[in-house]
């Protein structure tokens, strides 16, 4: 493989096209690097943003929860870059606390949602029959509500709270990683070494875990990378309607929320929160399409 | 005919779904061991008087026998009665209803428009700087917030420069204008990227080549024979727009101050009124349902391919 990177681009491309899906992950993402710069720049400024978020009590000086009150609503300054709130506290430093909060809840539910969704999927296309049409159907049924509103149903159940959003985004999410996980499944296991292995009678598990859950990886790292977008945007807006993360935990949709009372004399306050998550999303966006244009084989070939 | 059968059928096909729907919703709001009663009529209760209200609404009975009063309910537009307002809950949709269908339209304007006047400038403009500007402005929209959107809108153009009203729907018209700008964006995006990809792929068959060959210019193959079936993609993905922009009425509505659907469930989570939740939850996914639907059988009436294939 080292090969084929020191040759020149076109030479090289043309190798790799033909090599198709014998390309290893590694490969396929060197190449991702160097041909999008942004979503290397984008991976770049998600790594800041976390390292930001688990030091930023040896980078800032200011307490998250206790403000100093002769410096309430003060606008963007050097010493406090993106002003102060309502109760005088850095709305910088409260940001970096709330994105834990907010990049967590991007990823984990995203994680508890694809690992339920490709053992379903998996598993209703595998076996097929009677099992992939209730799975199907049930999976149709979650995917027909508004996912807000689902989600905002689940969490009047269960309460606010981090952990009921996770659960909550979960249950939401994982019906459309069911249906890749499916229809993935479904052509690999036509395949001429999933057809081989079967003939010299390998179990279905080994099956699954040797040959079909390794080639269903790009695509799941893809929708894995477009669906924490997804989960940031609701818990945000779940936060916002404040049914979501409760006090004293700060998200960046509850930021928004507690700031939007003085919109009109700070506007800062509920606008930077805005601003991270926008700039969080479209990062993720960015990164997830540098990562399907790599990875995904139906578009290597083009 | 065969249109009219795969029609007729994908009907039927819906109807499984809505009832799951149903079920599902009933399910995660009942599996709270809280008593309804108790939240109408506040802690201190009399406990034959809460006997006597459980028995009147069959919540003594179980759930599987509550469910099937309430989905035989459902058929004749008996959704209860909201504990907050009480009056019935199909009452209280009749009358919201409108302001979200109204704001759901307008929005759905808002991304058609931009969306595909987007996603026509791009593909005609591959890889050059319009094609930048117009994939950035529809990526732009799906990763703002729609909060943000509506907040910053609210901001400036109503409370600075005043050219619209901050809130409510006293002023008619103009008063939706600001959130479904604030909607639509979000949903332009996905719009614009399939016009672009579809378009594309469309201007390289050969009847664009013919269309050319005629004399057609550029322009005039793209709006006369082009965009017609660029479109028909576009069509479904729209019907997958109801979802989201129901979603994300649910926060302009809460941010306007519009009396739709949206704020409903707001107001029935805020109140702790579960008829209300229920029956607007269920209605909107059934809203979901019907787009899909509808969408499906635009799809198999627009492409002759699929009508043939039924």
């Amino acid at each position: 493989m080292a090969l084929f990177r020191s040759k020149q681009d076109v030479f090289s491309e043309d190798l790799a096209s033909q090599i198709g899906e014998s390309q290893t992950l590694g490969v396929q993402l060197r190449r991702m690097a160097r041909r999008n710069k942004l979503a290397v720049a984008s991976a770049v400024f998600l790594a800041l943003l976390t390292l930001a978020a688990i030091f930023v009590p040896i980078l800032s000086p200011y307490d998250p929860v206790i403000g100093d009150a002769s410096i309430r609503l003060k606008p963007p300054s050097a010493a406090h870059w993106l002003g102060t709130d309502e109760m005088g506290r850095d709305v910088l430093t409260r940001l970096l606390y709330g994105a834990r909060i907010s990049l967590a809840v991007g990823v984990v539910p995203t994680l508890i949602s694809m690992i339920l969704g490709v053992a379903l999927g998996v598993v209703a296309g595998y076996v097929g029959g009677m099992t992939d049409y209730i799975l199907m159907r049930l999976a149709d049924v979650m995917l027909a509500f508004p996912s807000l509103l689902l989600a905002m149903v689940i969490m009047y159940t269960l309460g606010g709270g981090v952990l009921n959003i996770f659960l909550a985004l979960a249950l939401v999410g994982w019906a459309s990683v069911a249906r890749v996980a499916r229809s993935e499944t479904i052509s690999l296991k036509e395949s001429e070494y999933v057809q081989a292995a079967k003939s010299i009678g390998v179990s279905g598990g080994r099956i699954i875990r040797r040959h079909i859950l390794p080639n269903c990886l790009p695509a799941l790292i893809v929708l894995f990378t477009l669906n924490i977008p997804s989960a940031i945007l609701s818990e945000s807006s779940l936060s916002f309607l404040g049914a979501g993360v409760q006090l004293p935990n700060s998200s960046w949709g509850l930021m928004v929320n507690m700031g939007r009372q003085f919109l009109y004399n700070a506007p800062w306050i509920s606008l930077a929160p805005s601003a991270a998550i926008m700039l969080v999303v479209l990062a993720c966006n960015f990164l997830g399409d540098g990562l399907r244009d790599a990875l995904d084989p139906h578009l290597n070939n083009e | 005919m065969s249109t009219l059968k795969s029609i007729v059928r994908r009907i039927l096909s819906a109807i499984p779904v809505l009832i799951g729907v149903v079920l599902i919703i009933y399910l995660i709001l009942h599996i709270l061991p809280g008593n309804a009663i108790l939240t109408m009529m506040g802690e201190h209760a009399r406990e034959e008087v809460v006997q006597q209200l459980s028995a009147d609404l069959g919540l003594d009975k179980p759930w599987y026998v509550q469910f099937w009063m309430y989905v035989s309910g459902l058929f004749t537009g008996n959704m209860g009665t909201s504990i907050k307002y009480h009056k019935p809950v199909s009452e209280l949709i009749a009358t919201y209803f409108p302001v979200t269908i109204k704001l759901s339209v307008l929005a759905a304007l808002v991304a058609w428009a931009v969306g595909i006047v987007c996603g026509v400038v791009s593909a005609m403009r591959k890889d050059k700087l319009a094609d930048r500007i117009g994939m950035g402005f529809s990526l732009l929209g799906v990763s703002v917030p729609v909060f943000m959107t509506a907040m910053v809108l609210q901001y400036l153009l109503a409370y600075k420069l005043k050219w619209f009203p901050i809130q409510g729907t006293k002023e008619g018209f103009v008063c939706y204008i600001l959130p479904a700008i604030a909607l639509g964006w979000s949903s332009a995006g996905s719009v614009a990227r399939l016009t672009r990809s579809t378009l594309l792929e469309v201007m390289e068959s050969d009847y664009i080549d013919t269309a050319r060959a005629k004399g057609r210019s550029v322009p005039g193959a793209v709006v006369f024979h082009a965009l017609r079936n660029a479109m028909i993609p576009v069509v479904t993905v729209m019907a997958i727009q109801i979802s989201s922009l129901l979603s994300g009425a649910v926060i302009t509505e809460t941010i306007f101050s519009l009396p739709g659907i949206g704020r409903l469930c707001v107001d029935a989570i805020s109140g702790r009124d579960v008829p209300l939740l229920q029956g607007s939850v269920i209605f909107a996914t059934a809203l979901v349902i019907a787009g899909n639907l509808v969408a499906d059988c635009l799809y198999s009436v627009l492409d002759p391919r699929i009508r043939k294939e039924g």
